[in-house]
């Protein structure tokens, strides 16, 4: 009796699999305009279904299905265990710098028509990433900043340069991102001091840029991992300065905490999520399309008003007001963070980081 | 008596076969890893690759390691200067206490690491936190940050783990004959002496392995030493953790696992052939 239960049990289950897979095809026919989009779960993802997914389903009648997807590298390893299966956990989705560029090494993405994105002229070069070839294959999707955030209770006279770190009448007041493929110090030295980015394209040139930046550690009170934790330091006065974000600063300013987010005379540095295709997507054209729309000046407006980002494309191209534009970038030349160094040179420079912070 | 060697060895299968699928395979896995290769596109490639280890063969990740497990075990040293004590006492009071008490020590045991470094951060901290008392009582001339420092992480560590020493202790101390005590007492040993003589001496066992397991607890404890700690306070585990994640090199965040694993082990090994060749 149990046996013949279970066996029918079974049985039933095999049937409904069975037509479940015989039904699919249907399925996935009715459903054909339907697109995964992963972006950073949390504030971004809520934001991107308010603001951004119904009017792209309402102007292209594409339905977006929103994925949270982790910021880091563990996105990546996540599309590259699928893609040995031959699928892809999302169709688009944002991607940060340094895994994109590993990503892009193992050829893990898609690569795109340029035709079917006409937008994409919308974008400057530096946020237009192609494969040796040629063929395009990550397109910017949104941008933020890090400044020198200081408290206008402790610190008096706004400083005009990233030189401020190195400063030693700020001696135990700073607070500093804790990698160097976040916090960008590097770059942000070679900008400082160095004239550029040219010098960290050699490890001699990286090696002169660690030796100078060692020079500030001993005025760094706090390397934070947690935003959270910076951010109560700084608001506070407890440690009245340091790189943050400046989008986030300007939002304690408005909240009415003495926080002041500088863009130093050298500019603040531009870090970015692009948007990528996993390479075994399916609805290749529906992700073509929604590229190509958020790459629309109107959206990357909206996206600066209710998200907060930087917007990817020339500001002169959208309706956003100098003060909103403010609020969110700057129209300095921004620091460019090398992503390609942390890869080519990463062992090398997370062993020379944790010698410097921690030795 | 084979059939009586199966029936006794029947009932243990289904716990050994999860041990084995759920630490063991895990485990293997581990050891893989940290001798793969790390192919030029960043990916594992499976392999008998020592360089991991050689890079972990430099003074600054050895330093680490070493001051992880230096500043480990003093924290299970003071766990048990504070636990040990208390439990002592908490075994002489009444039921009705004894079991307040544990239910109080239980509870402690479901604030997180994360809960318990945040609040320490903001007790540590200038603006809100202790500095202001002592100011206010004048011992301090003006509040001061406490964190990050060494002092901070050990503060959180030993808060995190004094209720497990209690836990651990507990049962030992309350299965204590205590007529060994009124004996030593009778015959006019002061308190204090029949504590060191007899109480510690006769519950060596649990006092071993409270501290060992305090000492692996917060061996892989994160997020106090980032909180917390300066840089130089980060403990290897910390380090693990920014390989694994942030640098995307899995195959030596394993090899300092495994480092951590062997540290670990050679403690616990030498801890209790010391405590065991005593005897």
């Amino acid at each position: 009796m149990t046996t013949s239960l279970t066996r029918r049990h079974f049985l039933g289950t095999v049937a409904a699999a069975g037509a479940a897979t015989l039904a699919a095809p249907s399925i996935s026919r009715a459903a054909s305009r339907t697109l995964r989009v992963g972006t950073y779960g949390g504030f971004f993802e809520d934001s991107f279904k308010e603001f951004i997914y119904p009017d792209f389903t309402a102007a292209t009648g594409i339905e977006v299905q929103s994925i949270a997807v982790p910021t880091g590298e563990a996105w990546l390893v996540q599309i590259k265990n699928a893609a040995r299966a031959k699928s892809a956990p999302t169709d688009v989705s944002l991607m940060a710098g340094v895994p994109r560029k590993r990503g892009a090494d193992q050829q893990l993405f898609r690569r795109l028509d340029d035709s079917k994105i006409p937008n994409l002229a919308n974008l400057p070069e530096h946020f237009i990433e192609r494969y040796d070839d040629g063929s395009l294959y990550a397109a910017g999707a949104v941008s933020w900043y890090i400044t020198l955030c200081t408290n206008t209770d402790e610190i008096a006279d706004e400083p005009q340069s990233w030189n401020a770190l190195w400063d030693p009448a700020n001696k135990d007041l700073i607070g500093l991102l804790a990698l160097p493929s976040n916090s960008y110090l590097l770059e942000i030295t070679a900008a400082t001091h160095f004239g550029g980015p040219d010098i960290l394209q050699t490890r001699e040139g990286i090696e002169k840029v660690f030796a100078k930046l060692e020079e500030l550690v001993p005025n760094v009170r706090l390397w934070y991992r947690d935003e959270g934790a910076f951010q109560q330091a700084l608001q506070d006065g407890e440690i009245p300065m340091g790189q943050y974000y400046h989008d986030v600063a300007g939002l304690a300013a408005a909240e009415g905490f003495p926080v002041r987010s500088t863009f130093p005379k050298e500019g603040g540095v531009l870090d970015s999520g692009y948007w990528i295709v996993p390479e075994h997507a399916e609805p290749v054209d529906e992700a073509h399309e929604f590229i190509n729309y958020i790459c629309q000046p109107e959206i990357q407006a909206s996206l600066s008003r209710n998200v907060g980002t930087a917007p990817v494309i020339d500001p002169a191209l959208t309706d956003l007001t100098a003060e909103e534009l403010a609020a969110v970038s700057s129209s300095q030349a921004p620091i460019l963070p090398q992503y390609h160094i942390y890869k080519e040179h990463g062992e090398w420079i997370s062993d020379r980081w944790n010698q410097m912070i921690g030795g | 008596m084979t059939r009586k060697a199966l029936s006794q060895a029947l009932p243990l299968i289904p716990s050994s076969v999860m041990i084995g699928v759920f630490f063991l395979i895990p485990f293997v896995l581990i050891l893989l890893a940290s001798v793969a290769t790390l192919t030029p596109e960043g990916d594992m490639a499976y392999g008998f690759d020592l360089s991991h280890f050689e890079r972990f063969l430099s003074w600054f990740y050895i330093q680490r390691a070493l001051f992880s497990a230096g500043m480990c075990a003093l924290i299970a040293v003071l766990s048990l200067l504070i636990a040990f004590p208390f439990t002592y006492m908490l075994t002489t009071f009444s039921d009705r206490a004894k079991k307040i008490w544990l239910i109080y020590i239980l509870a402690q045991l479901s604030l997180s690491e994360v809960l318990i470094a945040f609040s320490w951060q903001i007790l540590l901290s200038r603006t809100a936190g202790l500095g202001n008392i002592l100011e206010w009582v004048g011992i301090a001339e003006k509040s001061f940050a406490m964190a990050p420092s060494a002092g901070a992480v050990i503060a959180a560590l030993v808060y995190l783990a004094v209720p497990f020493a209690v836990l651990l202790l507990y049962p030992a101390l309350s299965r204590m004959d205590r007529s060994l005590i009124e004996a030593a007492r009778t015959l006019g040993t002061s308190p204090l002496r029949s504590f060191f003589t007899i109480v510690i001496p006769v519950n060596r066992s649990a006092i071993v392995s409270s501290s060992v397991t305090i000492f692996v607890l917060t061996l892989g404890a994160i997020i106090v030493p980032q909180v917390l700690g300066s840089p130089e306070h980060w403990t290897l585990s910390v380090l693990i953790t920014d390989q694994a994640i942030f640098n995307f090199n899995l195959p030596f965040a394993s090899a300092l696992a495994v480092v951590l694993l062997i540290l670990s082990a050679s403690v616990i090994g030498l801890v209790m052939r010391f405590s065991g060749g005593e005897k």
